[in-house]
């Protein structure tokens, strides 16, 4: 009997070995862009600073004014917060002389939700508050469904989802593309605003091909861009700059729906340097080996109730 | 055979007045989270949206009350029947710490007033590790106190409902033994999706097993640690021998974890980060040296006979264990762009009426309830 029980022991360690070693070192369950999915192409090297994308955000969606500082005369955030759901910040360095130079140069970035193809903080709320939208992949925020738990925060490798620390019955706020505004048929006010055509609204597919046209621009030539929305006629002439040959958002943690250009390296920018596989996956992969369809537990339980009844027996 | 009996005494004792005391101050502290926020007692931001309330309260908490499941292991899954009078105190702890890390997500949660959601099933996120622990860490508290349920029934005399209770406990025992084996686990899970914000001297796919063992021996430290202490200060049945046999069971775990812990982090190529001399490499260092001196002390088998030693030794795994998940959620956290967190008086104090509450019932049960055998 004795070796009944150590022969069960060891079958159930050994499953749970094998259910574990797969899953903590391939993620195979990455996901891929949605075909028609939606977003921002941002380039840092057409965006003069002008901050008119963040007074159309506040407009848009109703959001608060957020004071800086002693003055309280005009909006002026230092981060996206509870209150600023798209900023505009600065890489400043030495003399800041020539736009989009590292050295004795500056440069814009635009920070706001990514909208990922695998969005760590949809995978991480465990009330479905955050969901994402299955033909635009749109992430966007139900506050009914939320229990204000906050580990979509602690998920997110962007830091975007924010919470309203001061209001004792708080929301999770985050950019959700205008997603009031893509359902009238208009598009997200940011890019609706931007006169430069640096926050370019489109499928991401179009976005995607636009940034590697961009990438094969050489320096210094003229080339047209488009305004606002990449199927606008909006078009601007523009000296194309030295940009960085990367995407930002091509690759990033399995890829993200808004997509940056720069002249100046990313983590300049104050973006996160992230690696291409999304931790999404890891974790998702790790549950569903243990629980799928809840068999190992249930076999499990099983077992213990066997031992149990037997531990039980022998005392009686 | 002795059984388990009240052993009396009175209640109001000054450490249970002063854990009265830090209670009603905690209070303060409560109301003013839920009448104005929870930034107005806390420092938790949106850089670090998690504070002590969870890495303390709830994982920490959780982890100090794994002596119940450690305990049931040793006794049903392997068989030790020897080990049951040390099961019944142990359960009782499980309850207290699992209970409280209840109280403190009502308190931490932003939404409290729609927390029944992830009951729903419609709400319910599949995907979503957290939810896996809090239906998990749920039903292990309604779990743990139907298995406490013949301590009251026999308080009361019902002796009926008792021998009912005690045909069908089987079935909880079990799950007893199930439940904490999958949230224990999955606690390491939650901080795998943080990936780039967790230093990778924590972060790793086998957080889940990492944090499985050690909220295995830790059981049994606390386990060692309070039946010390209730040992020193009331008289029941001396249980030192059992205490230096749980301590080895407890050293050899540790031996293992610490094989597959330093394994994975060398492996991944990151163990010169625990040598830079910064924060969290003397974290690192600090957390594992606190597991290997008790090791090291308990594999000398003279020194499981010294219950002194063993104490010390179970009060060192405590800390390093408990260091080694607030390294994990986090001191080892860093969401970048200079966001840094220190509890603030608030979330201490709420904290510390938790812990309060904690001792506190935990005085009143073993005074009135049969739960040691006394001398």
């Amino acid at each position: 009997m004795e070796i009944k029980r150590r022969d069960f022991l060891k079958g159930l360690a050994g499953s749970a070995v094998l259910a574990m070693a797969p899953s903590a070192m391939a993620s195979s369950s990455e996901k891929n862009r949605l075909p028609d999915a939606l977003g921002i192409l941002y380039d840092s090297t057409l965006c003069v600073g002008c901050q008119v994308c963040m007074v159309a955000c506040k407009k848009a969606n109703n959001m608060p004014l957020e004071f800086y500082g002693p003055q309280k005369r005009w909006d002026n955030p230092v981060d996206l917060s509870s209150k600023t759901l798209n900023i505009i910040k600065v890489y400043e360095n030495g003399t800041h002389k020539i736009k989009d130079r590292e050295i004795d140069g500056y440069a814009f970035v635009k920070r706001h939700c990514m909208h990922c193809v695998d969005p760590a903080c949809v995978s991480a709320c465990p009330a479905t508050a955050l969901t994402k939208d299955a033909k635009t992949g749109v992430v966007s925020y139900n506050e009914n469904a939320c229990i204000g738990c906050r580990y979509c925060q602690v998920a997110c490798p962007f830091n975007v989802p924010k919470f309203e620390w001061d209001n004792p019955f708080p929301k999770i706020v985050k950019c959700q593309l205008c997603s009031h505004l893509l359902a009238k048929g208009q598009i997200p006010a940011c890019c609706g605003e931007c006169p430069t055509g640096a926050s370019l609204f489109g499928p991401v597919a179009d976005l995607v091909k636009e940034a590697e046209r961009r990438q094969n621009m050489t320096a210094g030539k003229y080339y047209e861009f488009p305004v606002s929305e990449i199927a606008s006629k909006k078009i601007q002439i523009h000296k194309a700059k030295n940009y960085i040959p990367n995407i930002y958002g091509k690759n990033e943690v399995g890829g993200t729906q808004v997509l940056m250009l720069s002249g100046v390296t990313f983590d300049k920018l104050g973006l996160p340097m992230l690696p291409d596989r999304s931790y999404t996956a890891l974790a998702e992969n790790i549950q569903h080996t243990l629980y799928k369809g809840m068999i190992l537990p249930i076999v499990a339980l099983g077992g213990l109730i066997f031992l149990v009844k037997r531990t039980e027996k022998k005392k009686e | 055979m002795k059984t388990e009996q009240p052993l009396e005494g009175k209640i109001l004792t000054p450490t249970f007045l002063l854990c009265c005391l830090i209670f009603l101050i905690s209070l303060i502290f409560m109301a003013k989270r839920f009448i104005y926020g929870l930034g107005a007692v806390s420092n938790m931001s949106d850089g670090y949206p998690w504070g002590i309330w969870i890495a303390f309260d709830v994982v920490i908490g959780t982890a100090f009350g794994c002596g119940g499941y450690a305990m049931a292991l040793l006794v049903y899954v392997f068989n030790k029947g020897e080990y049951h009078p040390l099961l019944r105190p142990a359960v009782m702890t499980s309850l207290f710490g699992y209970s409280l890390a209840g109280v403190a997500v009502v308190i931490d949660v932003g939404r409290y007033w729609q927390l029944y959601n992830i009951f729903l099933p419609w709400y319910m996120n599949p995907n979503s590790v957290l939810l896996e622990v809090a239906l998990c860490v749920g039903a292990y508290v309604a779990v743990l106190w139907i298995e406490f349920t013949p301590v009251f029934l026999t308080k009361f005399g019902a002796d009926n409902a008792k021998t009912f209770m005690n045909k069908i406990m089987f079935v909880f025992i079990a799950l007893g033994i199930l439940l904490p084996t999958m949230h224990q686990s999955s606690l390491g899970t939650v901080m795998v999706v943080a990936g780039s914000k967790l230093s990778p001297l924590w972060w790793t796919g086998l957080l889940p097993l990492l944090f499985l063992i050690s909220c295995i021996f830790l059981g049994y430290a606390i386990v060692v640690f309070e039946s010390s202490i209730t040992g020193s200060r009331y008289r029941i049945l001396d249980e030192s021998h059992l205490l230096g046999k749980v301590s080895a069971v407890m050293a050899w775990l540790i031996a293992i974890y610490l094989a597959i812990r330093f394994a994975d982090v060398g492996i991944r190529g990151h163990l010169n980060l625990a040598f830079k001399g910064d924060l969290l490499g003397n974290m690192f260092l600090l957390e594992n040296l606190l597991f290997l001196i008790p090791m090291g002390i308990l594999f000398v088998p003279t020194n499981r006979e010294n219950a002194p030693v063993v104490f010390f030794c179970a009060v060192s795994v405590v800390l390093a264990a408990s260091l080694y998940r607030l390294n994990t959620y986090i001191i080892g956290f860093d969401p970048g762009n200079g966001w840094h967190y220190f509890p603030a008086a608030g979330e201490i104090f709420v904290s510390l009426g938790i812990v309060s509450m904690e001792i506190m019932a935990f005085l009143w049960f073993i005074k009135r309830l049969p739960i040691y055998r006394r001398l």
